[in-house]
C-alpha cells in the first residue's frame, strides 16, 4: 500500500476569501466613521452651549423670573411650569398607556378590529407634535374652554405621548415569556391574577424605559405648547392647590429657551445657552433615575 | 369457552379490541373528541376513560397530538387563538367545555407540570405560595409550603433557604419545584408533558419516583418521549399516532404491561420496539 499524497493546505488568505476580509475590515472603519460623526456634532454641540452659557448659571438665574433685563431674567416659572405640565402629563398619560397595552397584548380578542387599531396607534406615534398642539388648540383651549392653561397643555401633551408609551410598553409585555403565563393559568389564577402577578412585574423594566422615553420627549417639546398659546409671560408661582394651578397659564424651559434665542442681543442668547444646559442635566438626571430603577428591579425580581 | 370469545371479538368493529377500558371509577371520560388549531385538525375522534388515582401515560411519535390531547383535558389550549374542539371531556361527569364551566375552576383542580421548568421568578417560597394564595388559602402558608415542598422531594435540599430565586435552582429542583407548586393547589388531578425531557437521568429517576409516590394521593396522566418511563411509572399506556393529514389518533390504549407485552396493533408493537418509520 503506497501512501496517500496530502496536499500542502494554506490557511492565509487568498482569493476570494482575501477580498471579502479585507471588505469586512473596511466596514468597521465605515461602521467607526459614522458612530465618531454622530458624537463629534454633539460633542462639539455641547462645548459650544457650555461655552456661552455656563457662565451664566447661579442661583439668582433658577430663582429669578423672566425679565426684559437679560442679566436679571431666570427660569423660575420656566422651570415650575415644566415640573406642572410633566406631573400632570405623567398622572394622565401612564395609567391609560399602560392600560392600553395590557389590554392589547394580554386580553383583547385577537381579530381585525384589533389589527386596526394597532396598526392606527404606530401611526398616531409618528404624528408631528404640531398637529398634535393643532388638535390641543381646537379640542382643549378653544372647545372645552380650557384656555391656554396648564390642563390643556397637559392633555396635549398627554395625547402626544401615549402613543408611543402604549408601543413601548407593548414590547416589554411582549417579551415575557408565555412560560410565565401558563404556570400561572395552570396553578387556577385568574387572567388578571396572571398579569398583575407575573406579567407586570417581569414587563415593568422595559415599561419603566418606554415611559421615561416619552417622559423626556415631553420635557422638551415646544411646538405644541406654543401651539396652544403658552408663550406668555409668567412672573408669579403657580398655587401647590392643583385645583387652581391646572388653570394657570403656564411657560415651560423650552418655550423660555426658545422665547431667549429669537432676540437679537448676546446676553439672552447666553441665557438660552444657560436654560440648554440646565435641561439636558434635568432630562440626563431624569434618565438615569430610570436606569437605576430599572435595574435594581431587574436584580431583585 | 375460548370460541365464543374469539367469536366475539370477531363481531366487534376492529379498532374496539384495541382499546381496554381501564377498571375502577375513572377522573376523565373522553367522548369522541376531536380538536382544531385553526383549519388544521390535531385530534380526530378520541374517545377513552382515565382511571382515578393511576398513572397514564401518552406515548407516540412527535406530532401524533399527546401534547394537545393532555392541554385539552385542563383547558389550556384556550389560551391559542382559533382552536376548536367538538365532543366533550367529562371530568367526573361534568363536561368541562360545557358553557357554564370556568376554566379558571378547572385549572384549579387540574394542574399542570409543563415541559421546561417554568418557575416564577420569584423566591421558592413565592413559587409554591402563589397558587395557594389565589385560590383563597386563608391557613398557614408555611404549613402549606412545607408540605408541598416535602410532597414534591423537594423540601430537605431547599429548607434552609426558602428566599432564594426558584431560578437559581438545578433544572432538576425546578423542576419539582413545578411540581410543587402545582400541588400546594391540592388538585385532583396532575398533568405531565414530558416533565423530565429537559433533565439528566438522574433528576429522571428523581421525577418518576416521586410520580410513583404522588399517585397514591391524585391522579397522573404523563406524556413522554420515553418508552422505557412509560413503562417504569405508568399503569395505563395510551398509544397515539399521526393518521391521514395529521390528524392524531388515538390507536391502542390498555393497562402498560399488556401494551408492552403484548400489543395488539402492529402499528403499536412498531413504535415500542423502535422499527417504526
Amino acid at each position: 500500500m503506497q501512501g496517500e499524497h496530502i496536499e500542502p493546505v494554506d490557511l492565509r488568505a487568498t482569493g476570494a476569501v482575501a477580498r471579502r476580509q479585507a471588505f469586512s475590515r473596511l466596514s468597521r472603519y465605515l461602521l467607526l466613521a459614522m458612530s465618531l460623526l454622530g458624537v463629534a456634532t454633539l460633542v462639539v454641540l455641547g462645548y459650544i452651549t457650555i461655552d456661552d452659557g455656563a457662565g451664566r448659571i447661579d442661583l439668582d438665574f433658577l430663582t429669578n423670573y423672566p425679565s426684559r433685563f437679560a442679566d436679571q431674567a431666570g427660569l423660575r416659572s420656566s422651570a415650575l411650569g415644566t415640573i406642572w405640565i410633566l406631573g400632570t402629563t405623567i398622572v394622565l398619560a401612564i395609567p391609560v398607556a399602560v392600560g392600553t397595552a395590557i389590554w392589547i397584548e394580554e386580553f383583547a380578542p385577537k381579530n381585525a378590529l384589533l389589527t386596526f387599531v394597532k396598526l392606527n396607534i404606530a401611526n398616531l406615534a409618528g404624528v408631528p407634535s404640531i398637529i398634535y398642539g393643532i388638535l390641543g388648540l381646537a379640542m382643549f383651549v378653544r372647545f372645552a374652554d380650557l384656555g391656554p392653561s396648564i390642563l390643556a397643555g397637559a392633555l396635549t401633551l398627554t395625547l402626544m405621548i401615549i402613543p408611543m408609551t402604549v408601543i413601548a410598553s407593548q414590547e416589554a409585555i411582549k417579551q415575557v415569556p408565555p412560560s410565565l403565563r401558563e404556570g400561572s393559568l395552570a396553578v387556577g389564577a385568574t387572567q388578571w391574577q396572571t398579569v398583575w402577578s407575573h406579567v407586570l412585574p417581569s414587563a415593568l423594566p422595559g415599561i419603566i424605559t418606554g415611559v421615561i422615553l416619552s417622559i423626556s420627549r415631553a420635557a422638551g417639546e415646544t411646538a405644541a405648547l406654543i401651539m396652544i398659546g403658552a408663550f406668555s409671560f409668567i412672573a408669579f408661582d403657580h398655587s401647590l392647590n392643583p385645583a387652581e394651578a391646572l388653570q394657570d397659564d403656564f411657560t415651560t424651559i423650552p418655550i423660555q429657551i426658545y422665547n431667549w434665542t429669537i432676540r437679537p442681543q448676546e446676553a439672552f442668547r447666553q441665557n438660552a445657552a444657560a436654560a440648554i444646559i440646565l435641561l439636558m442635566i434635568a432630562v440626563f438626571t431624569l434618565n438615569l433615575t430610570a436606569a437605576v430603577i430599572r435595574e435594581r428591579f431587574r436584580r431583585t425580581y | 369457552m375460548t370460541n365464543t370469545l374469539a367469536s366475539e371479538r370477531a363481531e366487534q368493529p376492529p379498532r374496539s379490541h384495541l382499546i381496554i377500558e381501564p377498571e375502577g371509577p375513572s377522573v376523565f371520560g373522553l367522548e369522541n373528541v376531536s380538536f382544531w388549531y385553526g383549519r388544521k385538525q390535531a385530534l380526530g375522534d378520541i374517545s377513552m376513560k382515565i382511571p382515578v388515582k393511576r398513572v397514564t401515560a401518552l406515548i407516540g411519535p412527535s406530532g401524533c397530538g399527546k401534547t394537545t390531547l393532555l392541554r385539552c383535558l385542563n383547558r389550556m389550549n384556550d389560551l391559542i387563538p382559533g382552536v376548536r374542539l367538538e365532543g366533550s371531556v367529562n371530568y367526573h361527569e361534568h363536561n368541562i367545555y360545557a358553557k357554564d364551566i370556568d376554566p379558571v375552576e378547572v385549572r384549579r383542580r387540574i394542574g399542570m407540570v409543563f415541559q421546561k421548568p417554568n418557575p416564577f421568578p420569584k423566591s421558592i417560597f413565592e413559587n409554591v405560595a402563589f397558587g395557594a394564595r389565589v385560590n383563597g388559602y386563608k391557613g398557614d402558608m408555611r404549613e402549606r409550603v412545607e408540605k408541598s415542598l416535602r410532597q414534591a422531594a423537594l423540601w430537605d435540599e431547599v429548607s434552609d433557604d426558602l428566599k432564594k430565586s426558584g431560578l437559581a435552582l438545578s433544572g432538576g429542583q425546578q423542576q419539582r419545584l413545578c411540581i410543587a407548586r402545582a400541588l400546594a393547589v391540592q388538585p385532583d388531578v396532575i398533568l405531565m408533558d414530558e416533565p423530565c425531557s429537559a433533565l439528566d437521568p438522574i433528576a429522571t429517576l428523581k421525577i418518576e419516583d416521586l410520580i410513583r409516590d404522588l399517585v397514591k394521593e391524585l391522579t397522573i396522566v404523563i406524556v413522554t418521549h420515553n418508552m422505557q418511563q412509560a413503562a417504569r411509572v405508568s399503569d395505563y399506556t395510551a398509544f397515539m399516532l399521526a393518521g391521514v393529514q395529521g390528524v392524531g389518533q388515538l390507536i391502542e390504549y390498555g393497562p402498560t404491561r399488556e401494551l408492552f407485552t403484548n400489543p395488539r396493533d402492529q402499528r403499536t408493537e412498531d413504535y415500542i420496539t423502535g422499527r417504526f418509520g
